[in-house]
């Protein structure tokens, strides 16, 4: 595994609302996270997971610090230039799935491609790659099928497709399996499991021991601070 | 994104709300059908009194009796307006004049046997009306000056007035009672259709002497003549028409021992009347197509208000979007394109719509319509400007929703 940074956060601090009303959500978070490796961010609520991880995906930007996101400072980016990095750099899985409703998988799946600027696409020619991406999470006998008609754990593995099909240098997976049953999450679990032996770098941020287990290391977070990094001592790639 | 991806998403989240997409666009249809309909409408009158002119031939002039100063009775000069020997002085005294004809109006009941009308128009007229107006006597004949003279009890039907009093037989050498007196049908007039307002078909003709004898009978008749309502003048050519209009004015003045200040009649051109029209449907056309205007808006101020829902309902998605890695841009533009899109298939179906009705319109009822293109091209254009700009405030409002909290909304 080669060890090229993928995140590199200096000091970032993240603060809410103005003056007496101000709450700092993170108050210095410096942190590595190499290509390829499986991260998990925990904490308890309120320990500024959530907004770690937004700063992480660029939906948000750091009140101070500086974010490289695969050598490139992200930190300072309009909301254009974040839209960009989003588009060509990240994928996302959310707990509550979010994908377009009375759309069909394969339809959901190529969005990310129709905001790729540099070479924007239609359905129809980003249709072979998301084929191949919903074949990859095992669904390729649903793809006509729009997100009420599968089960929580089909529609994840379609999320996974979705934030696949751009070849994103980080996963962003938050709460993956919160609204699964303990089967399909053992599932999707498993298909990270094999996205990140495929040399996927993923981030997931959970609040469930078990699920942080299933990582490298965890990176526990406590009042917008980190608190310690467990190194969970399986699947540690060389 | 792509233009045509742009437009696909659109029309797919058009097609997912067919109803309320429908409801929102019915503003903008009925604005573009308004805006079709009622031009099409004051068409349809501009050229109706375009008819009017070529029909009642240009050599007109109309003597009518007005009251405006001092009025009937009143003492001024001893005159009572206008009376038939005016006609004759006009005839006699003044030249160029072709030919004058009198009309003196009165309604009155018609019966044939056991067929009733009320309120039947009954035209005392001298003999050259029909060359006049421009009307022909289908059959039989219209009266003539001898008629008149001797106060011939004759009556000459209108053409529709005829079919209601006699159905399919002929009336010609019949009777029948205007009033309490018979007359003895002599003629039937060709179907003519109403003309400003005024249904020629259904009117009944008599020689004026007879009107004035037995239904307007004046108390000073035999001292200062009969009134007439109206004199009507035609003139040989239309290069003499203001010099006769001088003579008769002069004429009748002296006649009715008045100054033309204090003139108790009026003479007006036939351009006089079509210019008093035209300014009056001009009037009423430019207070449609606001009205029409104004319906556009409204229309435009829905689709406003519907997007505007559309985006707050659609939050979600535009977060979804937006997490992908869709601009600012991309999502104005999606929802630019979507209420562009509904006020164009709007203003399609409005277009039909305003067709189709003022075809309608112009069948079941008597008035005309004419379609005219250039209205058709600028309800259309209207409504796109208004997709436009009614669609630019909600669209704007989705590109700048925060992307976190869109993802977070419920």
């Amino acid at each position: 595994m080669n060890s090229k940074k993928i995140i590199e956060t200096l000091d970032i601090a993240k603060v809410f609302g103005m003056g007496d009303a101000s709450v700092a959500a993170l108050k210095g978070i410096s942190m590595e996270i190499n290509a390829g490796e499986f991260v998990a961010i925990m904490g308890p609520s309120g320990s500024g997971k959530s907004t770690l991880m937004h700063i992480l995906g660029c939906l948000s930007q750091p009140t101070s610090g500086q974010y490289i996101l695969d050598g490139e400072d992200v930190s300072n980016l309009n909301k254009v230039e974040l839209a960009h990095i989003r588009n060509k750099k990240i994928g996302f899985v959310f707990q509550a799935y979010n994908l377009l409703s009375r759309t069909t998988a394969l339809r959901n799946v190529t969005l990310p491609l129709l905001y790729d600027h540099s070479k924007s696409s239609t359905f129809d020619e980003g249709e072979e790659k998301a084929k191949a991406m919903l074949e990859l999470v095992g669904l390729s006998d649903r793809m006509q099928h729009q997100p009420q008609e599968l089960s929580g754990g089909q529609q994840q593995r379609v999320a996974i497709a979705r934030a696949l099909i751009n070849d994103p240098v980080l996963v962003i997976a938050d709460e993956p399996t919160g609204n699964l049953d303990s089967h399909s999450g053992v599932e999707i679990m498993n298909l990270l499991h094999k996205l990140h032996e495929q040399g996927t770098t993923i981030v997931i941020v959970t609040h469930d021991q078990k699920i942080a287990e299933h990582t490298q290391r965890t990176v526990h977070l406590i009042d917008g601070l980190i608190n310690n990094v467990i190194h969970n001592g399986k699947k540690v790639l060389a | 994104m792509k233009l045509s991806e742009a437009m696909r998403i659109a029309w797919e989240a058009i097609l997912k709300n067919k109803v309320r997409a429908f409801l929102t666009m019915l503003g903008i249809i009925i604005g573009v059908a308004a805006v079709i309909i009622m031009v099409a409408i004051s068409a349809g009158t501009e050229a109706t009194i375009q008819e009017q002119i070529t029909s009642l031939g240009s050599n007109l002039l109309f003597v009518q009796s007005s009251f405006t100063r001092g009025g009937p009775g009143e003492g001024g000069g001893g005159s009572g307006g206008l009376v038939y020997d005016d006609a004759t002085a006009i005839q006699n005294e003044i030249s160029g004049v072709a030919a004058v004809v009198v009309e003196q109006n009165t309604s009155q009941t018609v019966k044939n046997g056991s067929t009733q009308l009320d309120d039947v128009a009954i035209v005392g007229s001298s003999p050259g009306l029909p060359t006049v107006r421009d009307i022909k006597v289908a059959s039989g004949r219209y009266f003539n000056d001898a008629d008149v003279q001797r106060k011939q009890k004759v009556a000459v039907l209108g053409y529709t007035l005829a079919k209601e009093l006699f159905g399919d037989s002929n009336p010609i050498g019949q009777y029948v009672s205007v009033g309490t007196t018979k007359l003895a049908v002599i003629g039937v007039m060709a179907e003519k259709g109403s003309v400003g307002g005024t249904d020629f078909d259904s009117r009944l003709y008599t020689p004026i002497t007879v009107v004035f004898q037995k239904f307007t009978p004046a108390r000073f008749a035999r001292i200062v003549g009969n009134r007439v309502f109206m004199i009507t003048v035609e003139v040989d050519s239309s290069a003499t028409i203001n010099d006769v209009i001088t003579q008769i004015n002069l004429l009748l003045v002296k006649r009715h021992k008045l100054t033309l200040e204090t003139a108790d009649f009026a003479v007006t051109t036939q351009a006089d009347i079509i210019n008093t029209r035209e300014s009056t449907t001009a009037a009423f056309r430019n207070l449609l197509a606001w009205v029409a205007g104004v319906s556009l808006i409204v229309g435009g101020i829905g689709i406003m208000n519907i997007m505007l829902v559309s985006v707050t309902e659609r939050t979600r998605e535009i977060g979804i979007r937006q997490s992908v890695g869709a601009t600012p841009n991309d999502i104005r533009l999606q929802f630019l394109i979507e209420a562009l899109l509904l006020s164009i298939v709007g203003g399609l179906i409005g277009t039909i719509v305003g067709m189709g009705g003022s075809y309608i319109f112009g069948l079941v009822s008597d008035m005309r319509t004419v379609i005219q293109p250039a209205s058709v091209f600028l309800a259309f254009g209207s409504a796109a400007v208004v997709g436009i700009f009614f669609g630019y405030y909600p669209a704007n409002q989705a590109s700048q929703l925060d992307p976190i909290e869109a993802l977070h909304y419920e």
